[in-house]
């Protein structure tokens, strides 16, 4: 990449994002269907999906084409005649008994996805996610760093009643943050989400999961990406008026990459942190320097 | 004929007239009519909250309303539906169909009966006012969650106070209705010769009564959070937000039943009669019934499937979930086999009930899918759900009582309605309200979560046709209104049995039957005859 003048961080990052978003980008207008998502829980819960949705359409042809073919066939003004059979104990039993093994062929990979889903062991790195009205804040707690991540400021002044500003001009509208969640790809990592005021839950679709943000309480979830890129997510549950502007941001890099921005966010959060100690100092001297005029 | 002249001789005393009889009335025709009308009003005033929120929907941006009473019309949107429209609707049929159904005069308790509907306006009152009170109507959901709802202002007390009347209503219904069939039945009208109709009021009846003390405790005890100091949902108090989850959908799970169980009985009286052939499997259609209604107690957490439940709760839950499909079946496979080999006309209640089988499957199916716990992570509390739901509850709650309104009509009336206008209704009705849901479906796979009143620009189109949907069928309703309002009016003179098919104690009065039926049980010759 050679017209990067400067390697800044903040030109990395926004290169990377250009560049890698692909598999997490925005859906079509007329998206369909669940999205296979990045990770191997996504997959499993995609692949899942499908079978029911196969298993239900079936089902739903055989017995609607059975009442179709009723209504045209056996119509009164056709001059059909009606039986007067109204019972068999056989029919009976064994539209019991099917119906019921095919719910234990779907309970089978249920329970499996689900034993994998709840499977937080031999994580990798730990994330805090702390629902607020309305904001989340991100806490990692390996590596020292946390920051809040709130609705983009376009995002923001558009969305305002009769902003005037048309939302399809503004980029990835009501899915942007001024602060990512930067994670690595391919390391299994553990989030746990709590809330600081009233249930939220936190939803990233291409993970495949979401989880309720309680206050008082932790829950662990935990999700392996495998793919560079950016994915987008929202509140999950009804937190108050801005329950739909508070958007998540996950931004996976390569292990490289991740580790120069941890470093960048150590640096800046070491700065923050140094800076309020100059201060009052600075303001002490004014005073004197004030009161000596 | 004699029924009449009996009626005239025995006539004691005056009926007042006027806003008086109404006011006092204990006939369960009367209080039938009350609880109709009083749903219908209801379902107009849900449908408008409905309109609001489709009309904010329509595109990205916020153009008609703010984020916080957008809010409140979702929230208000399904506390009128369901507690005011479905659930009185639903005790309207029951209050004028089950005395002529088992050939008894009246309902067990006529003066209780009276005050279980005047509770109704009294606490939609309430209700409604919160609208136009500082800091608005309540806006956490019908759900009310707390710590979320605990932020409501001056319309909380109203909210708990109102919800605690709707349920008294619901409770003295309750207990009616089981006095009546048990007690009241004429001499050969059996337990297993009752129409179907009854018997799914019997079991709502005692869902009812197991449910909504339930939602009496939790609601009580999001008041005392509020106002007394107690910390049954707040961690920091020692208590759990959770635990209010668990107790609501120890209720809201029999609700959803209580909400359809009458209309399986509906279909059941309307799809023998317009296929000239007895319902299929009669014994098992009750223990289907019966089935559901025990199983709809222990899968309650699957509305909270993403709240951190220890994984063996989860797999309970899911397994019991999806168990219940297994009755479902039962009873739509019954359904067809009564179509198959009949002889179908299709006149309007017949169209209702025949797009309730289909359209309530695809709803049941959606339903299956939420209750596959891992995958249940990626749907919950998205549009998906919203689907879900709508499915069973419009085309199947709504579309079952349209369907019953078109059946009962020329009893009640004594006139026919206007069969054009039924057909017309009928049609718009069922293309719009799927052009209205069944994108929903699309949306929340594609990611658009639910009660948010904004969304990210992907979700535009599907959005769009959805509201125009609903617009059509929101106007489309009126047609309904100008249907009952004509047929009251005026329409060819209703036969006793009006519909060639038609077999049940009801059928056997006249179009409209005395004010007082049954005064003296009916020949259990009749009962014999009548049944199949």
């Amino acid at each position: 990449m050679t017209f990067l003048r400067n390697p800044g961080v903040l030109t990395k990052l926004a290169a990377i994002t250009a560049f890698s978003g692909l598999p997490g980008m925005a859906f079509a207008d007329w998206e369909l269907n669940l999205p296979r998502g990045v990770t191997p829980y996504s997959h499993t819960v995609y692949d899942l999906h499908m079978l029911i949705l196969w298993i239900c359409t079936i089902i739903g042809i055989v017995v609607f084409g059975l009442m179709l073919y009723s209504i045209i066939k056996f119509r009164k003004s056709q001059g059909a005649q009606a039986a007067q059979w109204h019972e068999s104990t056989t029919v009976e039993v064994a539209w019991t008994l099917v119906p019921f093994v095919i719910l234990v062929a779907i309970s089978v990979p249920a329970t499996k996805a689900l034993i994998m889903m709840e499977d937080v062991s031999n994580s990798d790195m730990t994330i805090k996610v702390t629902g607020y009205q309305w904001k989340w804040h991100y806490q990692y707690i390996d590596e020292g760093i946390g920051f809040f991540s709130t609705l983009a400021a376009p995002s923001n002044a558009a969305r305002q009643l009769n902003s005037g500003i048309d939302p399809n001009s503004v980029d990835n509208y009501l899915l942007e943050v001024d602060n990512h969640l930067v994670v690595p790809i391919n390391k299994k990592i553990r989030f746990l989400t709590t809330a600081g005021d009233v249930i939220h839950a936190w939803w990233v679709p291409a993970l495949g999961w979401k989880r309720d943000a309680i206050p008082g309480y932790i829950n662990e979830s935990w999700a392996t990406i495998e793919e560079p890129g950016v994915y987008r997510g929202q509140c999950a549950e009804l937190c108050g008026k801005d329950h739909g502007f508070m958007p998540i941001v996950v931004e996976a890099l390569p292990e490289a990459e991740y580790a120069a921005w941890v470093e960048t966010m150590r640096a800046a959060t070491q700065q923050a942190e140094q800076a309020p100690l100059a201060a009052p100092a600075d303001a002490a001297l004014e005073l004197a320097a004030a009161e000596a005029r | 004929m004699s029924e009449a002249a009996i009626h005239h001789d025995e006539h004691h005393g005056h009926h007042p007239s006027g806003m008086m009889r109404w006011l006092t009335t204990t006939n369960h025709k009367d209080i039938g009519t009350l609880y109709l009308l009083f749903s219908l009003v209801m379902f107009f005033i849900g449908g408008a909250m409905a309109m609001i929120i489709r009309l904010e929907l329509f595109q990205p941006g916020l153009q008609f309303v703010d984020p916080q009473f957008f809010n409140s019309m979702t929230t208000m949107h399904a506390l009128v539906m369901i507690f005011g429209a479905v659930m009185p609707a639903w005790t309207g049929f029951a209050n004028w169909m089950i005395p002529m159904m088992i050939g008894a005069p009246d309902m067990a308790l006529p003066r209780l009966n009276n005050w279980s509907f005047w509770i109704l306006p009294f606490a939609f009152t309430l209700l409604l006012s919160t609208v136009f009170m500082p800091g608005g109507a309540p806006a956490g959901g019908w759900t009310m969650y707390p710590p979320l709802v605990l932020q409501t202002g001056m319309a909380f007390p109203f909210l708990i106070f109102a919800v605690h009347f709707m349920g008294a209503s619901s409770i003295a219904g309750a207990i009616n209705i089981i006095a009546t069939v048990f007690n009241m039945r004429a001499p050969g009208m059996t337990l297993m010769k009752l129409p179907l109709f009854v018997w799914t009021w019997i079991i709502t009846a005692f869902l009812l009564i197991a449910s909504i003390p339930v939602l009496a405790g939790a609601v009580t005890m999001l008041l005392t959070d509020k106002f007394f100091g107690t910390a049954f949902f707040s961690a920091a108090g020692g208590g759990d937000p959770v635990m209010f989850q668990h107790i609501f959908w120890f209720f809201g799970h029999p609700e959803v039943y209580i909400l359809i169980l009458p209309a399986f009985g509906i279909v059941s009286a309307i799809v023998p009669t317009f296929a000239r052939k007895p319902l299929f499997g009669y014994s098992s259609m009750v223990y289907a019934s019966a089935a559901i209604a025990f199983l709809s107690f222990i899968v309650w957490a699957h509305h909270m499937f993403t709240v951190g439940m220890p994984l063996a709760g989860e797999l309970f839950f899911m397994y019991t979930t999806v168990l219940i499909a297994v009755p479902t079946g039962v009873k739509v496979f019954n359904w067809v086999a009564t179509m198959w080999q009949s002889s179908m006309t299709f006149e309007t209640p017949m169209l209702f009930a025949i797009a309730f089988i289909v359209l309530f499957t695809i709803g049941g199916f959606s339903g299956l899918m939420l209750g596959v716990t891992p995958v249940d992570f990626q749907y919950h509390d998205t549009y998906f759900v919203v689907a879900h739901f709508h499915y069973v509850l419009v085309t199947g709650a709504i579309f079952a009582l349209m369907a019953g309104a078109y059946f009962w009509l020329p009893k009640w009336t004594g006139h026919m309605y206007d069969e054009k206008l039924g057909q017309l209704h009928f049609w718009l009705s069922t293309i719009s309200v799927n052009v209205l849901f069944f994108p929903q479906h699309f949306l929340g796979l594609a990611g658009m979560p639910r009660r948010i009143p904004d969304y990210a620009v992907q979700f535009t189109d599907f959005n769009m046709v959805s509201s125009l949907g609903g617009f059509v069928f929101g106007l489309s309703q009126i047609l309904f209104v100008v249907v009952v309002v004509k047929c009251i009016k005026g329409g060819a003179k209703a036969t006793d049995q009006v519909w060639e098919g038609a077999h049940g104690l009801e059928w056997t009065l006249p179009s409209p039957p005395p004010y007082h039926s049954f005064n003296t049980p009916p020949d259990p010759a009749t009962i014999e005859g009548g049944m199949r």
